[in-house]
């Protein structure tokens, strides 16, 4: 290729130092023409896999939360995730929100994961934030680990009743999706 | 460069091919007469062996495909459809289903092989880390091929799988939602797998074209380790070992076949005939068993991004080995101290494999952390200090000589006067 690209500049009698930086730079410009030129057609082929608007757009669900009785938890889905709500009991809320944050492995008080005059509601993403298995303890026969909350079955994290980590190798916390109470027995999640 | 070829073939009609295109000739220099050492023993059919299986896998992949759906609600029951409608499509889902385990078996024969008789050591490093991009490529497809029954340890398996890459900081969360075209495995998911899976295993032919070709350049190396030194010690490919492959690949079909007829299901897992559940983990989520090394380790570490890592790493070290391994000699049959070691290393692996099996609990957490630990402690330290430490046995004089004598090792005596090796 330099053969080539050097032969016209001989050809032609220019100096060949002088003329090797004109040919640099053209290098440089036809180099960086053909990288942006690439880059602009191959973002869109990165993106094109990235969530399609009709995935998107399953937006957001509605949840009555009247039939769910104390103590026990539903399963909704959004976005393609199960959602955890579950009714808390006075005492799971007490145990909740006496726990100190320095026992925590993602410290977060229970304050920060319910909705202020809502604390009976807890509204988590069930997804374990370890590698993505579904936590049991939404079914009352289910077991709920030591701090009666979730039970991870894949590599055993336990969650309490804030939904947050206590044991094991998940690192986080179980998430929060957005919602807000519609009306005091109604949510819309998303 | 341009000229046409001057074909030695005497058929008319394939000298005049040959003449044009000088494919013919290339076979009977690569394959017919390629020089090939004499000593080879029978851990040297596995990358024969791989190439068949490679070829089953993708006649039977294609035939699958035509009878396969690539979506949610429907890829279930059309993967029963095969096994229950189609003419042979038992036949066809339980051949492939059970050659992705027999590729595994036959090429971690094939690594193994390598590592035991020093085949990463120079000149062969790049032809070994063509070989690691190639089990890699492997992976990748046996993992997606897996998704496509789209059963619960389908689902599952991909699940947590793909959640691996969540691990890293920032961009994970991003990546994880890039692979999957949405906020959990589903439709889009499926779609890109069998996409992909479908494309890979042709990806997988062009780099075992290169794996060959640096191989054809480098020469195979054989049990003793040693180069040849010239016509006596190598023998033409053909027929000496197109034979022997072929008995190596009789062998090989029947034990294929009677996985196949008589213990189709033996590798799978009861689940993956439930179809997948996104709301209900498995209570029990275990990958392929040619996984299980590996998932392993991720389960070893109790940090989530240290275990990725050291899973990745587990694969990542085997590129630079050829680094790693400091001594000169290949061949394990002259390292009596590494000798040892490769088998401690073997036990590890198989240690590693059991221990993915079962939950992480008691006595499985503590096997799986010493032999993680003693994975990695082989590659980068053991190796690394034995090249240094470790006093080989005297080698060979020649190939020939050792195979005429009948055996192992021994200088031998009188000066064998070997010619030296004509170029070819
Ligand atoms: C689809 C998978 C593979 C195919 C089809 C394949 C094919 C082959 C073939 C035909 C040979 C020559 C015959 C032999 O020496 O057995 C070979 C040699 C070799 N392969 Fe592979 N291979 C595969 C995977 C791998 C992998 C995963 C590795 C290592 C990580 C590897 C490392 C080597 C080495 C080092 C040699 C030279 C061995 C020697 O001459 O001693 N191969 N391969
Ligand atoms: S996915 Fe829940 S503990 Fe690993």
């Amino acid at each position: 290729m330099s053969v080539t690209a050097h032969a016209p500049g001989h050809a032609s009698g220019h100096e060949p130092g002088h003329d090797a930086g004109k040919r640099d730079f053209l290098k440089l410009v036809a180099a960086a023409g053909a990288a942006v030129g690439v880059g602009a057609i191959v973002w869109p082929m990165i993106d094109s896999m990235n969530p399609s608007a009709d995935v998107l757009a399953l937006g957001s669900v509605e949840v009555d939360l009247a039939p769910v009785p104390v103590g026990q938890a539903i399963t909704v889905v959004w976005r393609g995730k199960p959602m955890f709500i579950r009714h808390r009991s006075p005492e799971e809320i007490k145990a909740a929100q006496d726990v100190k944050l320095s026992q925590l492995t993602d410290p977060q008080t229970d304050a920060e994961r319910v909705k202020a005059g809502h604390e009976q509601w807890l509204v988590v993403i069930g997804i374990c934030t370890h590698l993505g298995c579904i936590p049991l303890g939404n079914k009352p026969t289910d077991p709920r680990g030591e701090y009666g909350g979730w039970f991870c079955p894949c590599h055993g994290s336990q969650y309490d009743t804030s939904g947050r980590v206590r044991h094991g190798p998940a690192p986080l916390n179980l998430a929060l999706a957005p919602y807000e109470f519609t009306s005091d027995t109604k949510i819309k999640i998303g | 460069m341009a000229g046409l070829h001057k074909s030695e073939i005497e058929n008319p009609v394939l000298n005049w091919i040959d003449t044009r295109l000088p494919v013919i000739t290339m076979m009977q220099k690569e394959y017919g007469v390629f020089p090939t050492p004499r000593n080879f023993n029978y851990l040297w059919n596995f990358g024969a062996l791989a190439m068949v299986v490679l070829m089953i896998m993708i006649a039977s992949g294609i035939l699958l495909a035509m009878h396969y759906t690539p979506e949610k609600t429907m890829a279930f029951d059309s993967v029963e459809a095969i096994m229950r409608d189609v003419n042979f499509g038992w036949l066809l889902r339980y051949g492939h289903a059970n050659g992705a385990s027999m590729f595994f078996i036959v090429v971690y024969i094939h690594i193994f092989r390598g590592l035991y008789y020093g085949s990463y050591k120079a000149p062969r490093e790049l032809l070994w880390m063509l070989g690691v991009v190639i089990m890699l490529l492997m992976m990748a497809t046996a993992f997606m091929g897996y998704v496509l029954p789209w059963g619960q340890m389908s689902f599952w398996g991909a699940t947590v799988i793909t959640n691996l890459f969540s691990a890293f900081p920032l961009v994970g969360e991003h990546i994880v939602t890039w692979l999957w075209g949405g906020f959990s495995v589903d439709n889009p998911t499926l779609n890109r797998f069998f996409a992909l899976h479908y494309l890979l295993p042709f990806v997988l032919i062009g780099v075992i074209f290169l794996h060959v070709a640096a191989l054809h350049i480098t020469g195979s190396n054989n049990p003793l380790g040693i180069d040849p030194k010239g016509p006596q010690d190598t023998l033409p490919f053909h027929p000496y070992y197109t034979i022997k492959d072929s008995v190596g690949i009789c062998v090989f079909l029947i034990v294929y076949a009677a996985v196949v007829f008589f213990a189709p299901n033996l590798f799978g897992e009861p689940d993956n005939y439930i179809p997948a559940n996104p709301l209900a983990t498995p209570a029990e989520i275990v990958p392929e068993w040619y996984f299980l090394p590996f998932y392993a380790i991720l389960r070893s570490v109790p940090d989530k991004l240290g275990g990725v890592l050291m899973m990745f790493g587990s694969i990542i070290v085997l590129f630079v080995l050829p680094w790693l391994d400091t001594s000169p000699v290949r061949s394990a049959r002259f390292r009596p101290v590494y000798r040892v070691f490769f088998w401690l290393q073997l036990l590890a692996c198989i240690v590693l494999g059991m221990v993915g099996a079962h939950r992480p609990e008691g006595i499985w957490v503590i096997l799986g952390r010493v032999s993680t630990a003693w994975y990695f402690l082989h590659f980068l330290v053991i190796l690394p200090l034995l090249g240094k430490l470790e006093r080989p046995l005297p080698l060979p004089e020649s190939i020939s000589r050792a195979v005429l004598r009948g055996g192992g090792g021994g200088p031998l005596p009188g000066g064998a006067t070997a010619k030296p090796m004509e170029k070819v």
